[in-house]
């Protein structure tokens, strides 16, 4: 970087003048004053650099950009209220009559079921992180670790753990002690339930880690207010906290069913139907589900070039459904972080 | 040293009260602190219930022995009723209540599985062995020693290293593709672009975190193969190549934002020294930060790596399927994740197939276990680093 200290002094530089004098001409020769003693060569790698960089920067927005124009403009002539709203009775490879509602209603019974298992474990979760538990000790750091690890599972065996856990495990001996004799098995087999703890399970770390944010954002000063008015620390927590933390709570809530509407693994074994004939009615059922349908008409159908306009209106639907989800938790992440900066 | 944020909240978390009085606020900390283990407990579930479920298998407790031993029914009289209990597979209770004759012909009916059953010698194989899953075997009719996966046949052949390569290969295409563009997206992110500019380019970046896995799929089917083979002209549309590339769109949100963190995570007065020592913007960045999150850049990779070997729908969709042994980068391939989601459905629950497919599973798991476990570890020494904290 400093390697032009060794070479003979510029025009301006020279030992002798007066400060003014160099300062004119310097100006004069329309010379911007040196305060970065760099090479032309490193200026040249910098400039490089930063370009190749933000090249590969670009270069991701624009696949992005591909993938959901393509899919946008694909399939956009496909959509319809009647796509949108009607059954698959007929045909589900049929263009004209079928319909996705089922697979809208499944995929959306799965998630809000999931929500009601994971949101509640995800809170306190994060609240024994945050309020209770002391940040160096080793015990806080097997959480921690547990969550990381949690995260990184691939979804796959989320899969194989809820068919072995949830259904051959639990769903069995629910069959076996609740109806003994019984001949068709009710709980042991796949249905929407099992789907949905298995996914809540695969989204705790999500919940988990935007509620421990939140709860992080919130200024120490509140707690204390709370405490010295004579509050308990559970009321503390339970009035004071972990409402200012909702926008948060929110984030994570709706993070996770983005993340778990658009997943198809986990429930490959666990309750996905590959064709039902009428909407799933109870917990028991098996449903059908958005995701799976596409892997379905991509990799099944009779005639792809002919189903091609519903299996791109299905890929549309979905990703409009995952993306808003993620464009609001964006929004609302950001109008917390706003609002806790004021608090500060 | 300024408190840090862990420092002042730890007179928070040490607050008892209201905790001796009453009994209510008691039994809450206490329940709030059992259901916090839950994340613990599930990773333990985890690995317990896929384990189970292969053990017989990693035992070596199964057999997929073809071969039946044949005794014509006549022969009744010579064997012992211990012998012919266990030859005809009855339970003591099922013995006592059959008949000579019913006894007789099931023996007829094995002489007849017998005369069915493959004669040569492969028949005679357990394939569910550790060294028949793991080495090269001469199967009658092929001229060399080979690895085969062939679940669904006669013989079901059970050889892993098919998938293992075909896994691998996915991997480090989306791997070399993948790493740098985020990389140097993290890079340019977190160091070289103005503050308004990030405002909107990470989550813009992150939004491909929102795609999810089987629209991936779906566009390296549909889009990738198609426009791929019109470049390089390969003779099977679905490939390593193809699969590799759409993973690598799965990978490179996880390598991003993990990265972009460590980066971030640098003190500003490590920046503001290199600038003020008249260092660019690039130095700065390249030779002062980098180093100094080079931990943290490396969990990210290693995140990436779990992610990408763990990934189901993106490699079933777009990588062919086929189990081949070969290194070529434009044949078609089967991966690990790819072969349990297509297979476990037309299995037998609780026969060796089954199991073989949980095993699977459960190598899956250790293998992402592990890179977690290391990535967790670098991460968490970096902070402390960072922090001016001895590791």
């Amino acid at each position: 970087m400093t390697n032009n200290l060794a070479t003979p002094p510029k025009p301006g530089y020279e030992p002798g003048l007066t400060r003014r004098r160099r300062w004119k001409l310097l100006l004069a020769k329309q010379e911007t004053v040196p305060w970065r003693f760099e090479s032309t060569s490193a200026r040249l790698d910098s400039k490089f650099f930063t370009g190749l960089t933000g090249f590969a920067t670009v270069l991701i927005l624009a696949i992005l950009a591909v993938i959901l124009g393509n899919i946008l403009v694909n399939g956009w002539p496909g959509i319809s209220w009647r796509f949108l709203t009607a059954g698959t009775e007929k045909d589900m490879f049929d263009v004209d009559k079928a319909g996705i509602l089922p697979m809208i209603f499944g995929t959306a019974a799965r998630v809000i079921l999931m929500t009601i298992f994971v949101i509640p474990i995800g809170v306190i979760t994060a609240v024994y992180l945050t309020e209770y538990a002391h940040a160096t000790s080793i015990f806080t750091r097997v959480i921690r670790g547990a969550v990381n690890n949690l995260a990184g599972v691939p979804s796959i065996v989320f899969g194989l753990f809820g068919l072995g856990f949830f259904i051959n495990f639990i769903g069995r001996n629910m069959d076996k002690f609740l109806r003994p004799g019984a001949a068709e098995p009710l709980w042991g087999q796949p249905a929407i339930l099992w789907a949905s703890l298995t996914l809540a399970v695969m989204t705790l770390p999500v919940v988990i880690v935007a509620t421990e944010e939140a709860l992080r954002a919130i200024p120490l000063g509140l707690r204390e207010a709370s405490l010295a008015l004579g509050a308990t620390k559970l009321e503390t927590i339970v009035k004071i906290v972990v409402p200012q933390a909702m926008p948060g709570i929110l984030t994570g809530g709706i993070l996770a069913v983005s993340r778990a509407a658009g997943e198809v693994a986990p429930i490959l074994f666990t309750g996905a139907a590959y064709f039902m004939a009428s909407l799933p009615k109870s917990l028991t059922d098996q449903f059908m589900d958005l995701g799976y349908h596409i892997f379905i008409l991509s990799t099944q159908s009779p005639n792809v070039e002919k189903t091609r306009p519903i299996l791109f209106a299905t890929v549309l639907a979905l990703i409009l459904l995952t993306l808003t989800l993620n464009i609001v938790a964006i929004f609302v992440r950001a109008r917390m972080r706003r609002r806790m900066r004021a608090l500060h | 040293m300024t408190p840090t944020h862990a420092n002042r909240t730890l007179g928070w978390t040490g607050i008892k009260r209201g905790h001796k009085a009453r009994t209510l606020e008691w039994l809450a900390e206490k329940f709030i602190f059992v259901v916090s283990l839950s994340a613990i407990v599930m990773v333990f579930l985890i690995f317990l219930f896929v384990a189970r479920e292969a053990l017989p298998v990693a035992l070596g407790r199964m057999s997929s022995v073809k071969a039946v031993k044949a005794i014509p029914p006549e022969e009744i009289g010579r064997l012992s009723q211990a012998e012919l209990m266990e030859y005809l597979d009855l339970t003591p209770a099922q013995f006592k209540a059959m008949p000579q004759e019913a006894l007789k012909d099931l023996m007829a009916v094995k002489v007849e599985a017998a005369a069915e059953a493959p004669k040569d010698k492969d028949a005679a194989l357990n394939t569910t062995t550790w060294s028949a899953m793991l080495k090269p075997y001469q199967w009658s009719g092929y001229d060399k020693p080979e690895y085969i996966w062939q679940p669904v046949s006669q013989i079901q052949k059970y050889n892993l290293v098919p998938l293992f390569i075909g896994s691998l290969k996915a991997t480090l295409v989306a791997l070399l593709f993948g790493v740098p563009l985020a990389l140097g997206a993290a890079i340019y992110v977190s160091q070289l672009a103005s503050p308004k500019t990030k405002e909107w380019l990470k989550p813009a970046i992150e939004l491909l975190a929102g795609i999810p896995s089987v629209v991936l799929g779906f566009f390296g089917l549909i889009v990738l193969a198609s426009f791929f083979q019109s470049i390089t002209g390969s003779d099977s549309r679905l490939n390593a190549f193809v699969a590799g590339i759409a993973l690598g769109l799965a990978v490179i949100p996880v390598v991003f934002s993990i990265a972009e963190d460590a980066l971030t995570s640098v003190p500003r007065a490590y920046t503001q020294g290199a600038l003020a020592l008249g260092a660019s913007k690039w130095n700065a960045a390249w030779k002062i930060v980098l180093p100094a999150a080079i931990p943290g850049v490396f969990a990210a990779v290693v995140l990436g790596f779990g992610r990408a070997i763990g990934e189901t729908m993106v490699v079933l969709m777009a990588s062919g399927n086929a189990s081949i042994v070969s290194w070529n980068l434009f044949d078609s391939t089967r991966t690990m994740t790819a072969t349990i989601a297509a297979e476990l459905a037309e299995t037998v629950f609780g026969g060796h197939h089954y199991r073989i497919l949980f095993l699977i599973g459960a190598l899956l798991f250790l293998v992402t276990f592990l890179s977690n476990l290391l990535a967790d570890v670098v991460i968490h020494r970096l902070k402390n680093r960072l922090e001016g904290k001895p590791a």
